[in-house]
């Protein structure tokens, strides 16, 4: 998340010497007087370049019928051939559907809980209260997949899952909330509002609290309620930071993560959780179809950049804060 | 403070009742996994468990540390989680520090390498190939060294340290004859302790709960971390009820009866860890990532 250019960046004059006729002498001699700060960048750049920018030169596979022999450069190139194969596939509607499904779903239902959360949890007066609940609502977040994903399954299961205890003891008869297909979405959605909506939430507080007190002054002045307050200062004054989360939110529109969806799949669900994720990963390392499954992975990439970059643009014309 | 009108002291009652329903929400799941961990799995099982524990037992605890598995993955999950957090904070804090100064030249350009990252890979495939072919593959370096910095950490930290380390203090050093090294030991770092367990708790969280790496990289049953022997542990309770293993004594039935009770079991034994260790630095989360996230 790019959140460097949020709010006023500082000019700290440090070392103001910076020359306004930069000579490569002078260049030279900053980068030399100053070598050690290279060196303390050179791990992790490395580490970028070795696992973040030789695989984008190895993208080229895409078009490329991959043979581990001959190797990236050496492999024939056969242009749109997967892109191609991929677009006609009898699957590409329904991963495509499955992916937009659930990410829409959680973008509407679970992008403002974390809004609200954090608005109503900002008045309340008793900090340790307060508090408190911040550090019970952050803890699922740290919970792993695999143990989220158990507990799922647990707590849904038909027989023995104590959520259709409760629905048998109201009178109903119990649902096997796994094997519906139709149900897979909300069950993502709202086990992801459990586990990430608290921490999410950390995002507005830290917005919050950057809030002008003078503004609040001029409120209780003006003698508004507690509910005019939310409305008028606090939920224009967090606007910038959710435009921002907004943005990387439609950014990965088409990454609904793996780890999940995989966990929670079954042979009775996959109708509607096979998303391209999951996808890849099957045709790419269970199937050995490296070019194949690279270019699935690249339409994915280029589709979430390109809604970015839209989306970005779209929130700069509207006057809003973006992130670039 | 003008005192109260009606209005506000009914959205302060209503405002209470919502976030305690909202609290206990979130508690109850991981109360019941707890107190169902060691109940009589029957009474678990047929709904009785519900507010305290019933037919308080061990059997399930047992089972679990019995399973050589989960010892030989637990050893692996601390080691992998010791060791690569140590290089994340060795790979990381430095580069932020190094970043966070304004007199550095080709700061911007470096900067923008790392932000890219964030918006473009490439991808699984070409991602597993890199690390198979550099031989990685099926050693733990296969879990370490490709997120050895992760970019959203590294902006935080950076963002920290110029917003906190005063910049007078860093002139008055090199004044005094400073190296940057030597600045960064005695200055930076120790200023920056709040920002660091921050990062330690990220980065150890996410080696804790590693699951994709390892499942793609990591075949070697010895090298397996713990979250992956605990999927296959709870995939195999799934089918416990309808297969009884040969080195067993119990019955069928006692087995389906504590494959449950295993999995709750399972599930405490790897999520306390994390569970234990996360309030003691979330005093830090205000001052370190807030403070780190929002002033940019």
């Amino acid at each position: 998340m790019n959140v460097t250019k949020i709010g006023k960046r500082i000019k700290i004059p440090y070392k103001r010497n910076i020359p306004y006729k930069r000579n490569i002498r002078n260049i030279s001699k900053k980068i030399l007087l100053n070598y050690e700060l290279y060196l303390f960048v050179l791990p992790a750049l490395l580490t970028i370049i070795i696992f973040n920018y030789v695989p984008m030169y190895g993208i080229q596979i895409a078009f490329k019928d991959f043979i581990a022999t001959k190797g990236i450069i050496g492999s024939p190139w056969v242009g749109f051939k997967h892109f191609n194969r991929f677009f006609n596939s009898y699957y590409f509607t329904n991963i495509l559907t499955n992916t937009l499904r659930i990410s829409i779903y959680s973008m509407v239902v679970a992008f403002p809980v974390p809004i609200i959360l954090a608005l109503l949890l900002n008045e309340v007066k008793n900090q340790h209260y307060k508090k408190f609940i911040q550090t019970v609502t952050y803890a699922p977040h740290f919970i792993s997949m695999v143990v989220m994903a158990s507990m799922i399954i647990s707590f849904l299961s038909p027989s023995m899952g104590i959520v259709n205890h409760l629905i048998k003891a109201m009178g109903f008869e119990p649902i096997p909330f796994m094997e519906k297909a139709n149900l897979f979405p909300t069950i993502y959605v709202f086990s992801g509002i459990w586990q990430n909506a608290g921490w999410n939430s950390v995002m507005y507080f830290a917005a919050l609290s950057t809030i002008d007190p003078q503004l609040y002054e001029a409120g209780r002045v003006d003698g508004c309620t507690t509910v005019q307050k939310i409305w008028y200062i606090d939920l224009p004054g967090i606007i910038p930071m959710i435009v921002i989360l907004l943005i990387l939110n439609c950014g990965n529109i088409l990454s609904v993560g793996f780890e999940k969806v995989y966990l929670l799949q079954n042979n009775l669900n996959i109708e509607t959780s096979e998303v391209i994720s999951t996808y890849v990963y099957k045709v790419g390392l269970q199937k050995a179809e490296y070019s194949f499954s690279t270019a699935v992975g690249l339409f994915n990439s280029v589709v979430n950049f390109i809604l970015l970059v839209t989306v970005n643009s779209i929130a700069k014309k509207l006057g809003q804060s973006s992130l670039w | 403070m003008i005192k109260e009108n009606i209005q506000d002291k009914i959205f302060n009652i209503v405002n209470l009742v919502i976030l305690t329903i909202v609290l206990i929400i979130t508690l109850y799941p991981l109360y019941f996994v707890a107190i169902a961990s060691f109940s009589d799995p029957v009474m678990v099982n047929s709904g009785q468990v519900i507010l305290w524990p019933k037919g308080i037992n061990f059997k399930g605890y047992a089972r679990v540390f019995a399973n050589k598995e989960i010892w030989s993955g637990y050893r692996n999950t601390v080691f992998y989680t010791t060791l690569g957090t140590m290089i994340n904070l060795m790979f990381t804090m430095p580069a932020a520090y190094a970043l966070s100064r304004r007199d550095m030249i080709g700061r911007n350009f470096i900067m923008t390498l790392f932000t890219i990252t964030m918006f473009f890979n490439g991808g699984l495939i070409p991602t597993y190939l890199v690390v198979k072919n550099l031989g990685l593959t099926n050693t733990f370096w296969a879990l370490l060294l490709p997120s050895a910095v992760s970019t959203y950490n590294l902006i935080v930290s950076r963002t920290y340290m110029q917003n906190n380390i005063p910049v007078e203090l860093q002139e008055a050093a090199i004044i005094d004859g400073s190296s940057n090294t030597r600045m960064l030991f005695t200055i930076v770092l120790p200023l920056s302790k709040p920002i660091i367990a921050v990062m330690a708790l990220f980065y150890g969280v996410g080696h804790w709960n590693q699951y994709f790496s390892a499942l793609i990289y990591i075949t070697d049953k010895n090298l397996k971390p713990l979250q992956l022997i605990l999927r296959n542990i709870l995939l195999q309770n799934e089918y416990m009820a309808s297969s009884v293993s040969s080195d067993s004594v119990e019955t069928m039935a006692e087995q389906a009866k504590l494959a449950e009770s295993i999995k709750y079991c399972t599930i405490i034994v790897a999520s306390l860890p994390v569970l234990i260790v996360y309030p003691f630095i979330q005093k830090y989360f205000t001052k370190g990532i807030m403070l780190g996230a929002i002033r940019g």
